[in-house]
């Protein structure tokens, strides 16, 4: 069918569409935008509550901020240890986290995808594991192997306990990835005498951009909100993550809590995901069909 | 031959680095886990062999019990009212109109943010004092006076599954979405044609042709609740006297908290072992419907 058929059928059918949008329709249409309110309430309120000044957002609840002030803003970066640390350990928690999954779970997913390897089923099994053991369970030996080497209150051991968490999704992403790349594309290199590790670098890497950014994105939104292994592991006050902060935050320096500064502090803590969620979308989707359920 | 074992070689040099990440941060500790059971050790020290001693007070311990089976009622009431409130939502949003698309986008937004971030924002709305849920529910005439949510292990926890479902209730939409759109259109149009209505479509069209999705989604759903934590740890600190501990919260408290470490162990394994059993069903499920 050709463009311009299919443009008159849509000319054709859009008028009488809009004619005769029956009451569900509009019941739907209703419905979304009830639910949008919903969802986003929650978030326009603590945004709210986190511009006012501290004053206000500890009084009696309102839905429209009463005031407007970055005083709990400028308090939350005084914190303790102040945010700039507290910024700074989860974003290289998360970028340490980042690099080891792409590190560790391309060439897995490549020897996986392309060689006959005996016992790789295995191997894949293996791989999958920390997806059937819970992490939860595992943190006392962790605790106590990683006191012997330094890792407690570390931001390595931090993000190595991340990892755990997102490699067996990671791998099997990448495995994915690569066994969709055409067969002939590889035969061609290996006729020019393309070594493994090049084709991997070269050939493979290059054509699985899209499963890289989804690995990449996960480990970053997992790293940034994991909260257990943060609190067990995060001790003293100068290596909390964000997670660890909010709780800190709520705690306070008095007893009574500081509504305004948690609010900011939540509010902080949230812009990153959304920033790179909204500007990464398609990936975080389709990673997720892949990978959750498929 | 010797192609044959070349490739042998670099294929396990390629898995190799990953192999040994998993078998020394995975492996070797869950050993060690199993090992640390079998001992008294705490923090202190000790670490006598004890034998099945810690796995003995498990079966006597009533806290653990009753931790596993609030873990579970939570699991219980809070996976259909997620996977309900997914499927309707998928339902009103599967076809691509720009409101539609913007109505998933923004039901998503609480699935990336953090659960510390998530659970301490509905602590707040939920504040007898300062909470606008409270205050939005009188304004509504639904409350006569602002609730204590927290106060009684009942409506403790209401409070979390109310946080949770606006939390998570978009993940499951978006692959119960996926689930629909790749149903063949024609089949719909079919049924239509028929004569079907709206809700014998869903009834005897969608919803079978999705089941597989669905149930995947669900045991993806139930075991996360099952490693239930942090929205516990944060909105209700277990209380009132213990009674919202869940598993997860009940084996971070006597490792982390009272440093029974020989204990918290023997606990870990058997906390393993029920989601071994769950994990294992999602394979299964998953391994048979990519045969099919």
């Amino acid at each position: 069918m050709s463009a311009s058929t299919i443009a008159s059928e849509i000319g054709a059918l859009a008028p009488r569409r809009r004619r005769r949008a029956p009451p569900s329709t509009y019941l739907a249409v209703a419905a979304c935008v009830a639910i949008m309110a919903i969802m986003a309430a929650p978030l326009m309120f603590s945004f709210f509550a986190s511009i006012e000044t501290a004053t206000e957002a500890s009084s009696a609840p309102h839905y429209l901020p009463q005031s407007f002030s970055l005083q709990n803003y400028l308090k939350v970066a005084g914190y303790q240890a102040g945010l700039a640390t507290y910024v700074g350990n989860s974003t290289l928690v998360a970028l340490m986290t980042i690099v080891a999954c792409i590190a560790l779970a391309a060439p897995a997913g490549y020897g996986l995808a392309r060689f006959s390897t005996y016992g790789k089923e295995i191997a894949f099994l293996i791989l999958l594991a920390p997806m059937m053991i819970p992490y939860q369970a595992l943190l006392t030996p962790l605790y106590l192997d990683f006191a012997k080497f330094g890792l407690v209150d570390s931001r390595i051991g931090l993000a190595i306990i991340h990892t755990i968490l997102q490699l067996p999704f990671s791998v099997y992403l990448m495995r994915n990835a690569f066994e969709a790349i055409p067969r002939e594309i590889e035969e061609a290199a290996m006729i020019d005498g393309c070594t493994a590790l090049r084709r991997l670098a070269y050939i493979f890497v290059p054509l699985a951009v899209p499963a890289l950014v989804t690995v990449a994105l996960f480990a970053f939104i997992a790293s940034w909100n994991e909260f257990l292994g943060a609190l067990v592991f995060m001790n003293r006050e100068s290596s909390f993550t964000m997670p660890i902060l909010l709780v800190s935050v709520r705690t306070g320096d008095h007893g009574a809590v500081d509504w305004g500064a948690l609010q900011a502090s939540i509010v902080l803590s949230i812009i990153p995901c959304l920033v790179v969620y909204l500007a990464l979308q398609r990936y975080y989707i389709s990673g997720l069909l892949s990978g959750a359920v498929k | 031959m010797r192609a044959r074992r070349s490739s042998q070689l670099q294929g396990w040099l390629f898995t190799g680095p990953a192999l040994l990440f998993v078998a020394l941060f995975v492996l070797v500790p869950l050993g060690q886990l199993v090992d640390t059971s079998l001992t008294d050790r705490s923090l202190l020290g000790g670490g006598r062999f004890v034998g099945f001693d810690n796995y003995l007070r498990i079966w006597r311990d009533a806290s653990f019990w009753r931790a596993l089976a609030f873990t579970a009622q939570y699991t219980i009431v809070l996976t259909p009212i997620l996977m309900g409130l997914g499927y309707a939502l998928a339902l009103l949003t599967f076809d691509n109109t720009p409101l539609k698309r913007l109505t998933r986008t923004i039901v998503f937004v609480p699935v990336i943010i953090g659960l510390s971030s998530s659970s301490l924002l509905w602590f707040w709305l939920l504040d007898e004092q300062v909470g606008l849920f409270n205050k939005l529910l009188v304004d509504l005439h639904i409350l006569r006076e602002p609730i204590v949510w927290f106060v009684s292990a009942d409506l403790a926890f209401w409070a979390v599954v109310i946080s949770i479902t606006w939390k998570v209730v978009g993940f499951g939409m978006v692959l119960f979405v996926s689930g629909i759109q790749s149903i063949n259109p024609d089949i719909i149009e079919a049924a239509t044609m028929d004569g079907a209505s709206y809700w014998s479509r869903v009834r005897l069209v969608i919803l079978p042709l999705t089941r597989r999705i669905v149930l995947l989604t669900t045991l993806v759903s139930a075991i996360g609740s099952m490693l239930a934590f942090d929205q516990f740890y944060i909105m209700t600190s277990g209380a009132p006297r213990g009674q919202t501990f869940t598993a997860v919260y009940w084996i971070y408290q006597n490792s982390f908290v009272s440093f029974r470490l020989g204990y918290g162990s023997a606990l870990s394994v058997v906390l393993t072992l029920v989601i071994l059993v769950l994990s294992a069903l999602q394979i299964a499920l998953t391994a048979r419907s990519e045969a099919a």
